[in-house]
Formats: C-alpha cells, structure tokens, sequence
C-alpha cells in the first residue's frame, strides 16, 4: 500500500492537533514572502511596508482579544507564549498554581521552574475534567505570583472557569495566564472581563500558520523576556518579526471573530453532536467529559473524546487512518508513539481506558458528508478490534 | 480486483527489516510498516554508570525510529510506532530482572520474541487490518502437508541462524509470519538494500541486549531496582571448590553466570570458573575449565514446532547458547515431569548455562525448545 494509495476519500477529524490554512490566510500572506518582503526593523520603505503590516495586524489581535494594541506581542507560537508566560513570571521562592491536565508547553515549564526552586502546585481537574474554582483558592499561599489554567483542554475540549479563576486571582493579588491555544476561535474571550494578565495563542490551531502566535500582556504586567536580542516588539520578544506569519495570524483571528459570529460555531457543534451520538450508540462507549448530572460539562464546539471498551486506541488510530480517517488517542510521545492521555488519566481513568480513549476534533470546514464516513468507518473498525481483543494464540514464557 | 493482501512489515530500523519492506513493497505488496516501541532508552540514563546518551542501534533509540522513518518515507508506505512499553516491561524486563536474582543468565530476545514481535505485532497487525507480518529474522518458514504442521528451518546464511531465539513460535505465529531473508545471506541483502537505494545498507548490525546501554546488565539490574523502589536483594555468600572447600566470599549471585571466569576475586594458581550458581543457599561453586562439562540438561516450559509432541527418545542436535554449534544428543520426555525433557549429549558440553535456551534440531528443522532449568 502506498501513500499515494491513502489518498482516496479522507477525512480529518484532528483539528486540534492542527488545522489546514484558509485560502484567504494564504493570500493575504503571499505578498510577505518575495514583494514585500522587508525587515520591520529597517528605515527604508520596504521596511516601513512590513511595519506597517505587523501594526495592522496588531490591531486585529487587540479587537481579538479585546485589548489594547501595545498589549500584543507577537512569537512563534503557544509553546513560547506558555514558557514565556511561566519563565518571565516566576523567580526561586515564588509559588505557582496550574493544573495537571495543561499542554506540556506549561507542564514542562512547571517542572523546570519547580528544579529551579519554584514552589509549584498542580491541581488535579474533577472527574468531568473541569478545574474547581475552590481547588485553586484552596490552593493559594501568600507566596502565589501566578495562576496558569488553560481556556479548552486540547483532549476534551472542556472549558475551564477562567472568569472564576480570574476573580480570584484578582483578589489575591496574584497575576493571572491563560493558555488559550485551543480555545481561541473556538470560544469567544474577553481578557478584560476575565481579568487574566497573560493569555497565549497560536495560528495553527485556528487555519493560520504554524510557527507564529501571540501573547497577550496586560498593561504593568512586570514580565521579562525570554527571548533577548534586538528591541523588536517592545523589547518584550528579540528577533526579527515573522511578517507573512503575523499576517497570516490576523488574517485567521479576523475569520475567527467572524465564525464566531456567524454560526459556524453552532453548525459544527451540531455535527459533532451527531457524530458523538451516533458513536454513543456503539455498546460498551461512552463520553470523557461528563458532569455529576451525567450531562457533558461545557465543550469546544469542535471536540468530543469518547472511550471504547475492549479497543486498542493506537490500534484504531492506526486502522482509521488506513481507512482514511484522521483522529487521535493519547499524545504522541518522542518516538511518535502514543502515550495514554495524562489528561484523561488525571480525570481518575484508569489507564486501560485512558487508551481505549479517542479524540475526535472537527475542522470549522467539516460537512455532513464527512460525519457518513466516519460514521461508516468507526462502528465497523471497532467490532473487527473487539473480536481480535482476546490475544492471539498461545505464546511461551 | 481481487483484494490485495496487506502485510505489516516489523521494522526497527536496521538493514535487515528494511530490506525486507524494501522486497515486499517493490514486489506490488500492501506493505504497512510498524516499530514496536518497547524501551524508554532515556529511562534510567545516568543512573549506576548507565551512560546519559543512548546511543544509535538500540532498540527503540530516536536515529533508529527515525532511519525505518525514512525508509518507509522512501518506499512510500504507511508507517507508525506502536507503544508496547508496559508489555515489554511486564514480559520482558521483570522476568529478565527476576532470572539475574535467581542466579540464571536469561536471554531477553526470546521472550521478546515470544510475547512482543510476533504475539503482540500480529495483533496489532491484525487489528490495522493486516493478515499477516514479516520480519528480518535469518530463519524459514513453510508448510509440510504431509505432517499438517508449519516448519522452522535454519536460514541459508548459518552465520546468521536466527532460529535459536525464534524456537517459542507457535503454529499460529508461523502460520502468519513471512521470513524473507531466510533463503538470502547477508552480503545479499545489503547487497538488495543498496540496490533499492537504502542510506542504511552500510549500517552496522546490533549486538548488545537492546534495552541495557554499553551492555552492563549489572548497572541496569541496580537502576531498575532503584527506580522502583525494590532493594537489591542480598544474595551474598561463599564460593566453594566442588569439593566443598570455601574460597572466599562474594557480593551477590546476580554477579556471575556458569563459565564466567573474570571478577571471581579469589587468586588461584589455574584459572577458576563459576560451575553452578545455587539460589536457595547464595553458594557459587567454582572450578577447573573441565569441570564446566556435562552430558546432562533438563529443560522445561517446552514449545514443539515440527512434532506436536515428544513421545519418546529422539535423536537431535541441541543448541545450548546463540553461538553454540549444536551438539548430538538424545532427547526423552522427563519421567518425573509432563513438562519437560532430559538430553543426553554424545560429547560433554562446556557450561550449560540456567536460564538460557535449548534448541533442538532435527538437520535444518527446529523440532522445538525450551528453557534450561
């Protein structure tokens, strides 16, 4: 079987691992790469022309977020907006409060800092995978400088309380991050009603390029670069600006705040609805996600995570790709193999089912069409799993 | 269009596995390639002398996932990793520990063997919709109607015999597995992977024990205890002569196997070697190079692969080590145990070793094996 071959009628259902490039984002961004192709920094007027973009596209990231303009800067992405939110706020003796289902962008950055003599506390999510606000008052010291909870975990998609959290971050005077890599675009935000000090994105979760994002920094917010070199971005993030990436960027934001509007939230939260219910359907399945009610807690539009008894969840992924459907379980380790979800594991899943467990996250571009033929695929890759589940003849040992 | 069969292609990066989905993919196959991930090689790096970079052909390293990568890239086929970390740990790594403890030299690859590459990979083959796998092993497969069983033959290059450690194969496994290097030699098949324009036909072959990095099974045997949280268990105790007369004292059993002759620490005036190794009373008896021969083994955990049982004496050629030219023997069922069989070797064999394998061959067949007790 060749490439070439898998090539037939595919379907991606892993928008939250990334998502392709609208064409407008490639056509705004085209004329960036060769005509103007200056650098920001220079005086001359190719230079001015890709100051003058980034700035344009500066203000189409403050109406993203809601915020002033100075308070955008622009990097490569959510992993450098997360390190930077953490490494540029923290010093030894500090204490930092996030939780145990963030990216690893933050985790990691939590775990360095913790060597580097950070007190760090990672509260755990409820079994929905929704982060208490009285977990993170619990868990305040008078030495807490920073909180860090992302807006919609990436396996999930569940939205973590970040007004709540905001509020009491405010009264205890501690300062306030938001890892919004997967909700941006999905949800709207608002920085100055959650009252964050921090929030990062990035445009590849939301048809922009990848290896461009940007970081929110509240006004005052004593943050120190990690990146130092020139005085690009006012001295807040050295090297020279990635100018078809920012324009890329803003060109994504500036469709993301109109399929916020428009309804193709609601249009992709209904397909995923019936996918998610059609699937349901399958004895022996159910939902990660799931209140005390037995009613799934708030969700991203595009995202469902749903469990199958008796699968091998990289099985699967391995067959539905080979049936042209793209999804995810777990996250890819340094191999590329998978790792059971510490997500899910720390939602209290034991870790048979944490890899029974599949992610799928639709395109805001997904169809009808392609729901059928996931429809098709899954009900039939799973019982062909299920009768293989019992081992394979007899081994030795 | 008569649907075409897929065949999932074990590859670990090394010349052999890719010159074998090399062979299947440019014959028109459906090939998937898969890599079983089975060892975090970053683990226990730093740990009791352990070295902290893993370094290129272990298992499982990232130059060797990234080298079957590229290959698979190059034939245009799928390609995945499969994680199979916590069944390699339970199958192979515990018992690998247990048997050191026990005073037994295991061999890790036949269990992995057993469990992971052929087991589990068929699985997993099986459940990506492959009917069957292949492997780069040096050994041949085929169906004898006569007898109405699968047959394991010793490949064309005997340099490079891999039967020794593939004897745990059930019908089932043969039934399902394709060896296409067996009829090859070496030469030919990096001859073969140059000829399908493979960077890594020049790649040197893997020796050690994949998973313990520079090879010193005792700094992993400290590490892995350490890290989860077991002691080393205290296994001292003396060394003796065969006649019974105590030498000195040593520091553990897992320290030695049978024919070791270095790091005895006692002086003797001829060279000393470790004859048996007792778990129950921590005892290490040594002695002279020609006291390490005997003409008996008992072997049991039994697995037969051209008859479907030994019902009485037979007369084979065992292999009691990778690189032992197998010996002649007379083979018979244990009276004492269902389980089991004694050889008796035509010629003494030096250092029957616990914990290792014996094979037994008929000619070129494998009639089966076991593990010496």
């Amino acid at each position: 079987m060749s490439i070439a071959s898998l090539s037939g009628k595919r379907v991606y259902m892993d928008a939250n691992a990334t998502t392709p490039l609208l064409p407008e984002v490639v056509e705004a961004m085209h004329p960036y790469w060769i005509s103007h192709f200056g650098n920001a920094s220079s005086i001359h007027l190719d230079g001015q022309q890709a100051r003058s973009a980034i700035e344009h596209a500066r203000e189409t990231l403050a109406e993203f977020f809601q915020c002033h303009e100075a308070e955008v800067v622009f990097n490569s992405g959510g992993t450098e907006g997360d390190n930077t939110a953490l490494f540029g706020m923290l010093r030894p003796g500090d204490h930092l409060i996030t939780t145990s289902i963030e990216h690893s962008a933050v985790l990691q950055a939590a775990n360095r800092l913790a060597e580097r003599g950070v007190e760090v506390t990672f509260v755990a999510p409820q079994p929905s995978g929704l982060i208490a606000p009285a977990d993170i008052q619990n868990a305040l010291q008078p030495n807490t400088r920073l909180i860090s909870v992302m807006l919609a975990n990436n396996e999930t998609g569940v939205l973590q309380p970040v007004e709540a959290i905001g509020a009491l971050a405010r009264q205890a005077g501690a300062f306030f991050h938001i890892d919004a890599v997967q909700g941006a675009g999905k949800v709207p935000f608002d920085v100055r009603r959650i009252g964050c000090h921090l929030l990062s994105i990035s445009a590849h979760k939301m048809h922009g390029p990848k290896g461009v994002g940007a970081l929110f920094v509240r006004r005052g917010t004593p943050l120190e670069s990690l990146i130092v070199g020139g005085s690009h971005e006012r001295r807040r993030r050295a090297g020279t600006e990635n100018v078809p990436g920012i324009v890329g960027l803003a060109k994504a934001a500036e469709l993301a705040m109109h399929s916020l509007e428009d309804g193709t939230i609601d249009r992709v939260a209904a397909l995923r609805d019936r996918l998610e219910a059609e699937i349901l359907r399958i004895p022996g399945t159910g939902l990660n996600g799931i209140g005390p009610d037995h009613l799934p807690v708030p969700r991203a539009a595009n995202t469902t995570n749903i469990w199958f008894d008796q699968v091998e969840g990289e099985a699967m992924v391995i067959a539905l790709d080979l049936k042209g459907v793209a999804v995810s379980g777990g996250s890819a380790c340094h191999s590329g193999a998978t790792e059971p979800s510490h997500v899910l594991m720390a939602m209290g899943l034991d870790k048979t089912r944490a890899r029974a467990s599949l992610r799928f996250s639709l395109l805001k571009t997904a169809t009808h069409a392609d729901v059928d033929h996931v429809l098709r695929v899954v009900p039939e890759a799973v019982e062909k799993l299920r009768a293989l589940s019992p081992a394979v003849a007899g081994t030795l040992g | 269009m008569q649907p075409q069969e897929t065949i999932a292609v074990a590859m670990s990066g090394g010349v052999d596995s890719s010159t074998v989905a090399a062979i299947l993919a440019r014959n028109g196959a459906h090939v998937v390639g898969l890599t079983l991930q089975l060892w975090d090689q970053t683990r226990l790096a730093g740990k009791h002398g352990i070295p902290d970079a893993p370094r290129a052909g272990r298992c499982c390293s990232l130059d060797d996932v990234y080298d079957a990568r590229r290959v698979a890239r190059q034939l245009g086929i799928p390609y995945y990793v499969v994680n199979q970390e916590d069944r390699f740990e339970q199958d192979v790594v515990r018992p690998f520990v247990s048997e050191y403890l026990a005073g037994r030299t295991p061999i890790p690859c036949s269990l992995c063997n057993n469990h992971l590459k052929f087991d589990q990979l068929l699985k997993t083959a099986r459940s990506i919709g492959a009917s069957r796998i292949a492997t780069g092993h040096y050994a041949v497969n085929k169906f004898d109607p006569r007898r109405d069983r699968w047959i394991l033959k010793r490949p064309a290059d005997l340099a490079k015999d891999q039967t020794y450690f593939l004897f745990g194969l059930t019908q089932e496994q043969l039934a399902h597995t394709l060896f296409p290097l067996g009829p090859m030699t070496k030469p030919e098949v990096r001859g073969q992977a140059r000829d399908h324009g493979l960077a890594l036909a020049e790649k040197p072959d893997s020796q050690e024990i994949c998973f313990i990095p520079g090879g010193d099974y005792k700094q992993f045997l400290a590490a892995y205890l350490e890290e989860q949280g077991q002691p080393m268990p205290e296994t001292a105790g003396e060394l003796v002569t065969s006649s019974g007369t105590v030498l000195g004292r040593h520091d553990g059993i897992s320290n030695f196997t049978v024919g070791q002759r270095k790091g005895l620490g006692v002086a003797s005036p001829s060279p000393l070697y470790v004859l048996q190794i007792d778990s129950a009373t921590h005892r290490v008896t040594v002695g002279a190079d020609a006291e390490l021969a005997t003409r008996t083994l008992r072997a049991g955990r039994l697995n037969w692969i051209s008859i479907p049982a030994l019902t009485g004496p037979m007369r084979v050629k065992i292999k009691i080590r990778h690189r032992h030219e197998p010996a002649w023997a007379m083979l018979e069922p244990a009276p004492d145990h269902a389980d089991e069989v004694i050889a008796t070797f035509d010629e003494p064999q030096r250092a029957v070793t616990p914990g290792q394998s014996a094979v037994f061959y008929d000619g070129d067949e494998v009639v089966g094996g076991g593990w010496i007790l």
